[in-house]
């Protein structure tokens, strides 16, 4: 036996093995598709398939009911083989209504399985979704494997004899509230899927309070399944074999949480108590509720007034000596600029964290982009670099955020973390490491000085970094400011030479690093006639695409930046074994901008800001078009 | 047995740097007084931090000799709540200006006093932004002429004890730069007092606002514009201590003593008043509207920390789930094992 996944229910029907699949769940945000799609991944992960997953939601709460704007959608693909993105073309597709129906079909592929909810296509549900015929029975649907099921009145009928505390029977919005998974029900079937894990999730989420609910629940969920095994609809299901994975204990992580999780870990290997500064926003606000919970982990969480308090509240606590952060979205960031000027120059360690989304100004909350790297570079006044790390998947921001405190205390300086509204909202199953066995990070802070000696707070080590002397140290009493420091002293200084050397230095910090992190590493032929770059959650979609490409027999490799302040040393050598370099960025062309001032290169762009991920196939596409030019 | 904390001075306080602000400032005497009263405290220097925005009163910690950061405008209020969350064994001290305080960090200064964040708040109001040298500010009087006012500011202006006892500060006081025995203890108060306590120093700017005080400071005339609060004494001012303040109605009213008024007719002071109408009310006398105005300790309660709770909260927590435990964490949710491949 390879792997221990669990074992699929059984089905009396012909059962075809696959590879993998994509499949994406619609309805309206009301429909709780959210809830049933991260079943789904949970119930695929304990398959053993690797797995990613895409949920797409509005930026309203409840928007209108059964509207185009009111469309939720959670997509996932789940593999036998090491997978890196959500999928780009639908295996199948499940629609709650017309609304979901018109603004997803456009992804399924021909011949896949589309199920619709005929009893949300009646004529005020097509109104709503301004559609003037049933589009369930156009001729256009033929190309699909199209099953209608009547799911509000199957889930009705299999709910009706629970009973709620009171002995009722339950009404019908609550009954109809079971559809979501009853579709679960019909999905597990189809692809083999235990149903064991989410009946425990329902027992565990509302088992002691209302446990009609759990009840109810579980029996739509079994109740699709059934469908699925007894309706003459479908000719076959299917099977994914667990997918070759590490070994080791696995779970699904989601990127925010697996941040909160690398932070808490981070603060843990530093001895340090985590400080979190921060004040709500989409898409990065569940750090800040993932890092409320860790009271018994000596993790301070401030909601503050605002985002300019929340980042000087950090800074403050980063002068007291805790491991300090702040976080927040681009137009937090925004307001967060003159204080992070500040803590640049300060020259105290603290983490600055970007959970990007579409921009400008408040742009669109739920969708994702990169279009914030320019804004980290740049987006202070004066001269203020500062070291800037990008995750490039929801399991990396563990990483990201130990590494991210190592540099960053090592070297006294805020460091940006850059994450996005996808890899925030995504999950992907992660090998869970043993704590004993990470790395420490060792950070020490000054003890009091001899009489005679003089405290120099902004002296320097090898590495640049000046000491972190802590308030309540005896006789290094010193007082840090925004003004302009003297060299050594710290002292107010307007000394014009003064003032270049100190701006030298704090570049210089930011340079050094490049010696301390990792090379940019290729996969592929490490020269040849195409180099893809990327950096942030376009990282699946790159590099899925350049292997697809080289078993095209394309010349194509795949480098993924890390660190994007510095660039890592042997990038410029890097860029030069290729005859041309891509860069697809979900922006206007930012990491290009720098690539090209950096090192002169004519480095091609692909860029999309539709506030959605890179599908594989754009880039393939694009790929071939560029070695077509080299031909 | 004694405690061997070395007795400090005043001088033990001042840090090595040469103090720039102009000659016959306020910030001088301010500046003079903290100092002479930080011994009195006995907490080590070390254990002590100024933290201050942006402006001539700003410049304040690098005067110290204690630990200080001179950050950036409005936002002192943000670093010392951040700051004595991080550390609440240290003693912080926010130093701010009218402009600071009110208008650029207005919503700063409303945040931590809610809170009630275990610090000290001096504000030093000079009813002028001095440092960008002589524009208005938001506690310049209507009709104020300055730089960037030729014809007369329009705005109404904002009383900072008003709005501190609006947002419920704990520790609401007031004091004059020049009065320094008043000021030496009022500060002294506000140090000792538990949470957030919030000092209002009329402040003179002798280079772009000389004079704007000079009723509460003139030796001739300040017994006549000020009110000397006492808690638990009936209200009482003037040159010959011969007027009081008496409630009529809902109003305060000046009031002569004798001519069968008695000081049991005057209203008495009570700082520690669980409703702040009494405060509010005093904070609102103003010299233009015929009042004296109140110095002294307006109010002092007591009333739960923000630290303390944040402290106290993951005690609870840690009592209620023990000590958190990264590998139990990492395995809360649903886990499945791979194991090696023999192929
Ligand atoms: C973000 C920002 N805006 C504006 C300024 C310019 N500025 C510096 S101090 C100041 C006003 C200071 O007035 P106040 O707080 O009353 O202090 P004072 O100088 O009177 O003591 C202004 C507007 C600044 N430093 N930063
Ligand atoms: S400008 Fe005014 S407030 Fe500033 S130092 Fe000079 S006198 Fe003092
Ligand atoms: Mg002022």
């Amino acid at each position: 036996m390879s792997t221990t996944p669990q074992d699929t229910l059984h089905s009396d029907k012909d059962t075809e093995s696959l590879s993998g699949a994509t499949v994406r769940l619609a309805g309206d945000s009301g429909d709780g598709m959210q809830l049933v799609g991260s079943q789904l991944t949970n119930t695929s992960a304990l398959a053993g398939n690797d797995v990613a997953t895409f949920p797409d939601f509005p930026a309203e709460i409840r928007a209108p009911r059964g509207t185009r704007a009111g469309v939720s959608g959670f997509q996932l693909q789940f593999s036998s083989e090491d997978i890196f993105t959500p999928g780009d073309e639908l295996d199948a597709l499940v629609v709650m209504n017309p609304a979901a129906f018109v603004t997803n079909i456009g992804d399924l592929q021909d011949r896949g399985v589309l199920i619709a909810n005929e009893d949300s296509f009646a004529d005020k549900d097509l109104k709503l979704a301004n559609l003037d015929r049933n589009p369930l029975e156009s001729d256009d649907l033929k190309k699909y494997n199209l099953i209608k099921v009547p799911i509000t009145s199957l889930t009705r009928t299999a709910v009706s004899e629970v009973k709620n505390a009171e002995g009722n029977t339950l009404g019908t919005k609550e009954a109809d509230r079971c559809k979501n998974f009853f579709a679960l029900g019909i999905i597990c079937w189809l692809y083999g899927r235990n149903l064991e894990p989410t009946i425990r999730f329902l027992n565990d989420k509302f088992g002691k309070k209302r446990p009609d609910v759990a009840e109810a629940n579980t029996l739509a969920l079994k109740a699709g399944w059934n469908y699925g095994e007894t309706a003459e609809l479908f000719e076959r299901n299917y099977q994914v074999q667990p997918a070759h994975l590490t070994p080791g204990t696995y779970t699904n992580v989601m990127g925010n949480q697996a941040l909160a999780w690398g932070l808490v870990t981070a603060a843990n290997l530093s001895n340090k108590e985590l400080f979190y500064g921060s004040y709500p926003i989409t898409p990065a606000s569940p750090v800040l509720e993932e890092l409320s919970n860790f009271k018994n982990y000596g993790v301070k969480t401030f909601q503050a007034e605002d985002e300019i308090a929340a980042i000087c509240s950090a800074i403050g606590a980063a002068f007291g000596g805790s491991m300090a952060l702040t976080g927040s979205s681009g137009p937090g960031i925004a307001l967060k600029g003159e204080a992070m000027g500040l803590a640049m120059i300060l020259e105290l360690p603290m983490l600055i964290l970007n959970v990007q989304r579409g921009g400008p100004s408040t742009g669109l909350p739920t969708k994702t982009e990169q279009s914030d790297l320019l804004q980290a570079m740049f987006g202070r006044n004066g001269e203020s670099p500062l070291p800037v790390i990008a995750a490039r998947s929801p399991s990396d921001c563990f990483d990201v955020a130990q590494e991210a405190w190592r540099i960053s205390s090592r070297f006294m300086i805020p460091v940006i973390i850059l994450s996005d509204g996808y890899i925030a909202n995504g999950a992907e199953p992660w090998k869970i490491p043993d704590v004993a066995q990470l790395e420490k990070i060792s950070i020490s802070h000054p003890g009091p000085i001899e009489e005679g000696e003089t405290f120099l707070p902004y002296s320097r080590n090898e590495d640049l970094a000046r000491p972190w002397a802590l308030p309540g140290t005896d006789t290094l009493m010193h007082r840090l400011g925004g003004l302009e420091k003297e060299d050594l002293t710290g002292n107010v200084s307007y000394d014009p030479d003064n003032h270049q050397h100190m701006t030298n230095i704090r570049q210089e910090k930011v340079d050094r690093i490049a010696h301390v992190i990792d090379p940019v590493e290729v996969s592929g032929p490490a020269s040849g006639d195409l180099l893809v770059l990327s950096w942030g959650g376009t990282y699946g979609a790159c590099i899925t695409a350049c292997r697809r490409a080289r078993e095209d027999g394309m010349s194509v490799a795949h480098a993924h930046l890390r660190w994007l302040a510095p660039f890592p040393a042997n990038l410029e050598e890097v860029l030069k074994q290729y005859k041309r370099v891509l860069i697809p960025e979900l922006n206007m062309g930012q990491l290009s901008l720098l690539i090209r001032a950096k090192y002169l290169i004519d480095a091609t762009q692909l860029n999309k800001v539709k506030g959605k991920p890179f599908k594989v196939s754009e880039i393939l596409r694009r790929i071939r078009e560029e070695i077509d030019l080299l031909k | 047995m004694s405690t061997d904390l070395p007795v400090l001075t005043a001088a033990d306080f001042s840090s090595d740097q040469d103090i720039r602000w102009c000659p016959g400032c306020g910030d001088y005497s301010i500046l003079a007084q903290m100092k002479k009263m930080l011994p009195n405290l006995g907490v080590p220097r070390e254990k002590i931090v100024f933290v201050s925005g942006i402006g001539c009163s700003s410049r304040f910690p690098y005067y110290m000799n204690t630990y200080g950061m001179h950050s950036i405008h409005g936002r002192a209020p943000a670093f010392a709540t951040g700051l004595k969350l991080a550390r609440p064994d240290l003693q912080v001290w926010v130093i701010t200006g009218d402009g600071d305080a009110l208008s650029i960090g207005g919503n700063h200064l409303m945040h931590v006093i809610r809170r009630n964040v275990n610090l000290n708040i001096v504000l030093f109001n000079n009813r002028i932004y001095g440092l960008t040298k002589g524009q208005y500010s938001p506690t310049s009087p209507a009709g104020k002429r300055t730089k960037s006012t030729p014809y007369g500011s329009i705005d109404n202006p904002l009383n900072p004890l008003s709005l501190a006892v609006g947002c419920e500060a704990t520790f609401v006081a007031r004091s004059i730069d020049t009065y320094i025995k008043h000021l030496g203890a009022t500060l002294e108060r506000a140090a000792e007092h538990q949470g957030t306590s919030f000092v209002e120093v009329y402040q003179n700017c002798n280079v772009f606002n000389d004079g704007a005080w000079s009723y509460a400071t003139d030796r001739n005339i300040k017994a006549d514009h000020l009110l000397e609060l006492e808690h638990g004494k009936p209200m009482i001012f003037g040159k010959n201590r011969d007027k009081g303040i008496r409630l009529n109605g809902m109003e305060p009213e000046v009031v002569e003593l004798g001519k069968g008024v008695q000081e049991d007719d005057l209203l008495f002071h009570d700082e520690k008043a669980t409703e702040p109408t009494l405060a509010y009310l005093l904070s609102r006398m103003r010299m233009d509207d015929g009042f004296p105005e109140p110095i002294g300790v307006l109010r002092s309660v007591e009333h739960p920390t923000y630290d303390d709770g944040v402290i106290a909260q993951m005690d609870e927590v840690t009592v209620q789930k023990g000590q958190g435990d990264l590998n139990a964490l990492f395995r809360a949710g649903d886990t499945w094992e791979v194991e090696a491949q023999n192929t």
